[in-house]
């Protein structure tokens, strides 16, 4: 074994000179250091040290006198196993966690002697295709689709989506009522995925570090100008000193919890970069309070729907399987409720759904589109327009409930042995309780503005038919209803509507055809949610599958302060915040309440800002203008791609570069548990290599890399990369997937991309809730409810108390705590809106603002990017492009407002000038702007005056749906409407600062 | 000899505008010479969407209409511009050269469709070329149509014969049969821009509630002669659709076996829908 080590050692610098005689590159690395390694076993019986000087490498037989580096191993035996390829990484890691494996000296020669041996098996490589034009066609991942990159001269030419060729993966077809339907052999990619380019070359990138020319570390640190000042120019060492003594200074002066690490929901694709991996890694390690994020997309789903029918662990949306042929075959009516999928592309869906929809429509399948505005799916396919008024939705459900009753037009055996509860639901419904009245059409017309025999006629017809219910964007949950005072409400009662219709019969089911596609669901690639190689099995599904394949190092954030982030103002401005978690292993999870400052804990005193903006995503923004504004933050880092949104106000800026300027591998449409198996939503799973397609623009760096030089300045580079670049993280990610059963490394590299082979027709997962309406175990292949969620037998029923779905929800019961969320789903109207009457008489407009369409959130909006010339995107007004506010007719006329004038949106929370664009597409009284501007530019004093860039969450209420939840309810929103006249001055926002907490209606 | 040809179906076109975005990827930022100059940064539409609202809330349509260089067989750009700076290559494409063209404003003028732009900083004309450059090395379909998520676009190279029998069976029509140029660019579905509709809801109160009548006959009538029928559908809505856009008074005549028949005028501007129409 000694003689065997002794060769090892021996080889190792020879096989280093041979790697730098063949390639420039790897003779460039050896030139950047001079020092002395030293690698033995630990009672130094063996060992044989090695000196980088001047890029060559000499080597000794024996123990050093004084070795830079100093690489252990307690055996020979061990150093065999660890240093014959191929590599052992279970062995490696076991090592070191037991300290049979120890790397001691600065932590920057020992990383960088790792990543040259990494190196030194990497270099050489080959990566992409070659085309004709002198062009490299490589692969890389939107959040919109895969794409193909053609690089000319280290330069990106164009972007596109993928033409499959022959040999690729296969291609599913469903048999439906006498035709067959496949899907094209090609991805679709989302406008915000196909405007890529534009953004990489975008003018707002920040490409060099900077500094707020009025603030002094070490002096004066003027944080109320923040926002106002400008920036200077500074070296990326001055840059990530001044980060890294902030971040040493608040622990030492305050203590634990004094860092607040502050994200955005997404970030750019991909497992290794993605913020679940590197940042969260760093987080871990420098020790953070961390933001608690609302479940921002499923809100009433999550608070309300889950109470009901379980499936805590999607957040309380609905099984996802085997809906699309089901649908096809089956389905006689669809009705999409709150549901525009042709705009919101299944997040990270892309236009994969949409083929399916357009042979639901040559099928001659009917639709019904229940929104208050007539929405782009609703243009697309037609059908009837249903227009409730904003936050009313949920009495709509209850007329149709109430005429399901009267006209006994329910599924009374489904009712009677699947579901619990309804005859004191049934007792609500026809005002034959305590609360004394019929929820009648006529009593919901009131409410909704819809006309009662519609209600009566859309009830019939559903009833009449074999009906799928797509509610929200993905058709099994989200949707704008859920993000307003009465979202949990709508969720709820979208659960006890399919209850009364036979949910999971044939034909009879969640979903609008954008996800539950035949694809192959057992094939494994980690999704984003699996925390790429952060090790951290407390908050990412890490230690689900993706550990055991790919063991690394664990991580934990020892720091278990957090924030609720939709209350970020208050917990800095005011120190005191509560909120109630996403927790997800249980119903009940979300009723324990999260109060800041954590025990023992230091409030928070600097801020770690990555990615995106909170100002125009967060509702009552200009509450965060004000929080950057306070002493009481002493030091903003913003790590960010582009100079955009908030970013403004940080007083350090890091310039981090795109995903085509750095490795990665993912999959489209996977995020792991965020969204189990939403690759289901593709017409084909695609894999795709993540190529650095070119250079890093400026000077601007991967976030991996910034991490790393940070952790470089406290000693724990080494643990935060385990020696490894990003390239050597994306081939263990590779290594550790199914894909080596298909498809080579050197061809996946090559290549780009793999394209999962579709599910034999015969191993198709079941349809969604078949075995719960036939009665018999759980039998789709999701891992969830937790075992001991199973109320008797295991797979026997849902995840409620009762194993049913409850009318009556046992686990709102129970808590009890919450007068907004009553165990039986009253209707209790918006706490703003047009019941409140003082408030409605000066803003007698409900706004609505739903997500943006070519834009995703704040990504491709702004920023000089291509979207900002689509007509209905932004409008180019004497030369700056504002954001689209939809005006109807009669309140255009009303304010004697015209098409493209500029107009003032505003209510006591603040203003913001948009371009109207009058539409019969809105019903009097309802205004339409679509959410998450990139661009934050007051036109007066920032935080006091309209904003021109067009972030309508300036205008959208703080107050969480009910007090007992952390839910945004954006949809909740009055607000009037005025020609601009251009005034630049300071506004009073009366409601911005004062307290706004309403007393919550019962 | 083969020629390319566009087939735009007005009626799957959803507003993805990656047809534009496609267009601004290839274009902006990249030179292809001998094809086309960088397209500026912002303000050109070489492939431009038009909208068009119809109706009345709640009775409402929208379509979608890209527009762009129809590569017209009897070009009008060309007989503007001078220098024969604009070419039409044998398979039907239109090229407008960045080089000759320089300074010719009058091209942008000629074209009756605006789909020529001006590139102010360049001063040269430019449209959307097809996107030749890449055909020419062997892509299948310009880049609109690979990224077109509804398959509104699709792109074919065919003989002109063959192009005309499939322009009379599919009835496809050109954006502006008057200007008479030719072009290589055809439109399905394009009624849902051009033409109008008549609609409303039927009612009645029965047992006195109000309810939508369904399966009551509509019949559309203009000077006492017969323009259509259809029925009302379970919502109580009919809508006929066709008609031209200010072409005068309209009769409707709404029929139940269970109610005496009403009628209705209604002077035809834009498309109407009439609001309800209440039986006894």
């Amino acid at each position: 074994m000694k003689l065997i080590l002794s060769l090892i050692l021996f080889a190792l610098p020879w096989m280093l000179r041979f790697k730098a005689w063949f390639h420039k590159e790897f003779r460039e690395r050896l030139k950047e250091k001079n020092f002395t390694v030293q690698m033995k076993i630990a009672d130094d019986s063996t060992g044989r040290s090695f000196t980088f000087k001047d890029s060559k490498i000499s080597s000794a037989s024996g123990i050093h006198a004084s070795p830079d580096v100093t690489i252990s191993f307690k055996t020979e035996s061990l150093a065999v196993k660890l240093l014959l390829p191929p590599r052992d990484y279970q062995a490696q890691i076991d090592a070191i966690k037991n300290f049979n494996l120890m790397a001691m000296g600065p932590d920057e020669l020992v990383t960088w002697f790792s990543e040259t041996v990494m190196m030194s098996q990497t270099v050489g490589w080959k990566y992409g295709t070659p085309v004709d034009n002198g062009e490299i066609r490589y692969s890389n991942h939107t959040n919109g689709g895969p794409v193909h990159v053609y690089v000319k001269d280290g330069k990106i030419i164009r972007i596109t989506p993928i033409d499959f060729q022959d040999d690729d993966g296969d291609t599913w077809t469903i048999k439906a009522r006498g035709r067959e339907f496949s899907p094209p052999r090609k991805t679709t990619l989302s406008p915000h995925g196909l405007a890529s380019k534009s953004l990489v070359y975008s003018k707002d990138r920040n490409l060099y570090p900077m500094k707020r020319v009025d603030f002094d570390p070490n002096g004066d640190r003027n944080c109320q100008n923040r926002g106002i000042s400008g920036y200077e120019r500074i070296s990326w060492d001055e840059a990530l000193d001044i980060v890294a003594s902030e971040i040493k200074r608040v622990n030492r002066q305050y203590g634990p919890g004094a860092i607040l690490a502050a994200r955005s929901s997404h970030h750019t694709w991909g497992n290794i970069g993605y913020y679940i991996s590197a940042y969260q890694k760093f987080i871990n390690i420098i020790g953070a309070t961390t933001t608690m994020l609302n479940p921002d997309s499923w809100e009433g789903w999550y608070w309300g729907a889950m109470h009901h029918y379980g499936h805590s662990m999607r957040n309380g949306a609905t099984e996802i399987y085997g809906q699309v042929e089901d649908c096809l075959q089956e389905a006689e009516m669809i009705v999409f409720w709150s549901s525009d999928p042709e705009v919101t592309n299944g997040v990270y869906g892309s236009f994969e759904g949409t083929i399916r929809r357009q042979w639901e429509k040559e099928l001659g399948i009917e639709m019904v589109h229940i929104d208050p505005y007539f929405n782009e799916t609703a243009a697309f396919l037609g059908g009837k327009w249903i227009a409730p008024r904003p936050t009313t939705s949920p009495a709509l459900a209850h007329a149709i409930t109430h005429v399901w009753i009267a006209e006994d037009l329910y599924d009374k055996d489904y009712v009677e042995k699947r579901t619990t509860g309804f005859d004191k639901w049934s007792a609500y419904i026809m005002g034959k309780d305590d609360d004394g009245v019929a929820k009648t059409p006529e009593w919901a017309e009131a409410e909704t503005g819809v006309p009662a025999r519609e209600t009566r006629a859309l009830a019939r017809k559903w009833a009449s038919k074999k009906t799928y219910l797509s509610a929200g964007g993905m058709g099994t949950t989200f949707g704008g209803a859920c993000r307003t005072a009465t979202g949990a409400q709508w969720a709820r009662s979208m659960i006890c509507l399919m209850a009364m219709q036979g949910l999971g019969k044939p034909g009879i089911n969640f979903g609008g055809l954008q996800l539950g596609a035949p694809v192959d669901y057992n094939f494994y690639f980690p999704g984003y949610a699996e925390g790429g190689f952060n090790g951290d099995s407390m908050n990412s599904a890490n230690g689900v599958s993706l550990y055991q394949r790919m063991p690394h190092l664990i991580s934990m954030n020892p720091t278990q302060q957090t924030i609720p982030r939709l209350k970020m103002p208050e917990a800095i401005m005011e120190g005191k915040a509560e909120g109630y978690p996403i927790d997800i292993r249980s119903i009940e999870g979300q009723f324990f309440p999260v109060h800041y400052p954590s025990p023992g804990h230091s409030p928070v005193k600097i801020m770690y800002k990555y990615g995106s903006s909170y100002i125009s995503t967060q509702p009552d923004s200009n509450r965060y203008v004000k929080m950057y504004q306070t002493d009481d933050l002493e030091f903003v880092v913003s790590q960010s791609i582009w100079f955009e949104g908030e970013v403004k106000f940080a007083d350090v800026i890091l310039p981090a570069c795109t995903n085509f300027e750095r490795w990665d591998i993912g999959e489209w449409s996977n995020p792991g548990g965020y969204g189990y198996d939403w690759v289901g939503q593709l017409n084909h799973r695609v894999i795709g290599m993540q190529h650095k397609c070119i250079e890093p623009l400026g000077e601007s760096k991967s976030d991996y890399q910034i991490f790393k030089e940070l952790c470089m300045r406290m000693g724990h580079a080494a643990y935060f990369t385990e020696g490894h670049r990003e390239i050597d993280w994306v081939k263990r990610m590779f290594d550790a997937s199914d894909l080596p059963k298909h498809i080579s490394w050197k061809k996946f590299r090559t290549k780009g991309y793999f394209v999962v082979p579709a599910e034999k027709e015969k191993l198709r997962s079941p349809v969604a809730y078949k075995w719960f309406a036939d009665g018999v175990k759980k039998n789709v292949p999701e891992p969830h409810p937790l075992p001991g969620s199973y109320g008797e037998d295991f797979l026997d029923g849902l995840q409620t108390q009762s194993g049913k779905i409850e009318f009556e929800s046992q686990s709102l019961k129970r808590f009890g705590q919450d007068p907004e969320r009553p165990p039986l789903n009253k209707y209790i109207p918006s706490w703003e809106g047009i019941h409140s009457t003082e408030l409605f008489e000066k803003f007698p407009l409900q706004l609505i603002s739903p997500h943006s369409r070519y834009s995703f959130h704040t990504k491709g909006d702004g920023k000089d990017s291509a979207i900002n010339d689509i007509k209905d995107h932004r409008v180019n007004i004497d030369g700056y492009f504002y954001w689209l506010v939809r005006i109807s007719v009669s309140d255009a006329k009303a304010r004697g407002i015209e098409e493209n004038d500029l107009v003032k949106l505003y209510n006591e929370r603040g203003a913001v000038i948009c371009a109207a664009n009058i539409t019969e597409r809105l019903l009097p009284g309802i205004i339409h702007c679509r959410q998450a501007s990139a661009v934050y530019d007051p036109v007066g004093r920032p935080g006091y005056s309209a904003d021109r860039g067009g972030c309508v969450n300036v205008l959208t209420p703080k107050r969480t749906q009910s007090l007992k939840t952390h839910s945004a309810a954006y949809n909740s929103c009055l607000i009037e409407i005025e020609k601009w006249d251009g005034s630049t001055g300071d506004e009073q926002f009366a409601a911005a600062t004062a307290d706004t907490t309403l007393v919550p209606a019962e | 000899m083969k020629k390319w040809n566009l087939i735009v179906d007005v009626a799957k076109c959803h507003n993805s505008n990656n047809c534009f975005l496609s267009v601004a990827d290839e274009y902006m930022g990249n030179e292809h010479p001998g094809y086309a100059t960088a397209m500026p940064k912002h303000g050109h539409h070489w492939i431009n969407i038009l909208r068009s609202e119809r109706g009345q809330a709640p009775m409402v349509d929208v379509t979608y209409v890209p527009t762009m260089c129809n590569h017209c067989d009897d070009a009008p750009c060309m007989a503007a511009a001078e220098n024969d700076a604009i070419t039409k290559r044998d398979d039907g494409i239109v090229i407008i050269d960045p080089e000759k063209a320089k300074g010719q404003k009058q091209i942008v003028d000629a074209c009756p469709y605006g789909a020529i732009w001006w590139n102010e900083e360049k001063e040269v004309p430019q449209a959307w070329i097809f996107d030749a450059h890449l055909l020419d090395r062997g892509w299948k379909e310009p880049r609109c149509v690979q990224a077109c998520p509804t398959g509104a676009l699709k792109s074919v190279k065919i003989e002109d014969s063959e192009m005309q029998k499939r322009v009379a069976d599919e009835e496809l029509q050109e954006l502006h049969p008057e200007h008479g140029t030719k072009p290589r660019v055809y439109y399905k579905n394009l009624d849902l821009f051009t033409k109008c509709f008549i609609g409303g809801s039927v009612i009645a109160d029965l047992n006195g509630v109000e309810e939508c009548i369904e399966k009551a006959i509509v019949l559309l009538s203009k000077d006492g002669h017969k323009v259509a029928e259809t029925w009302s559908d379970a919502f109580g809505e009919f809508k006929i659709d066709g008609l031209d856009a200010e072409s005068g008074e309209y009769e409707i005549e709404v029929s139940h076996p269970d109610h005496p028949s009403k009628f209705v005028n209604v002077i035809l501007g834009e498309s109407s829908y009439v609001g309800t129409i209440k039986l006894d």
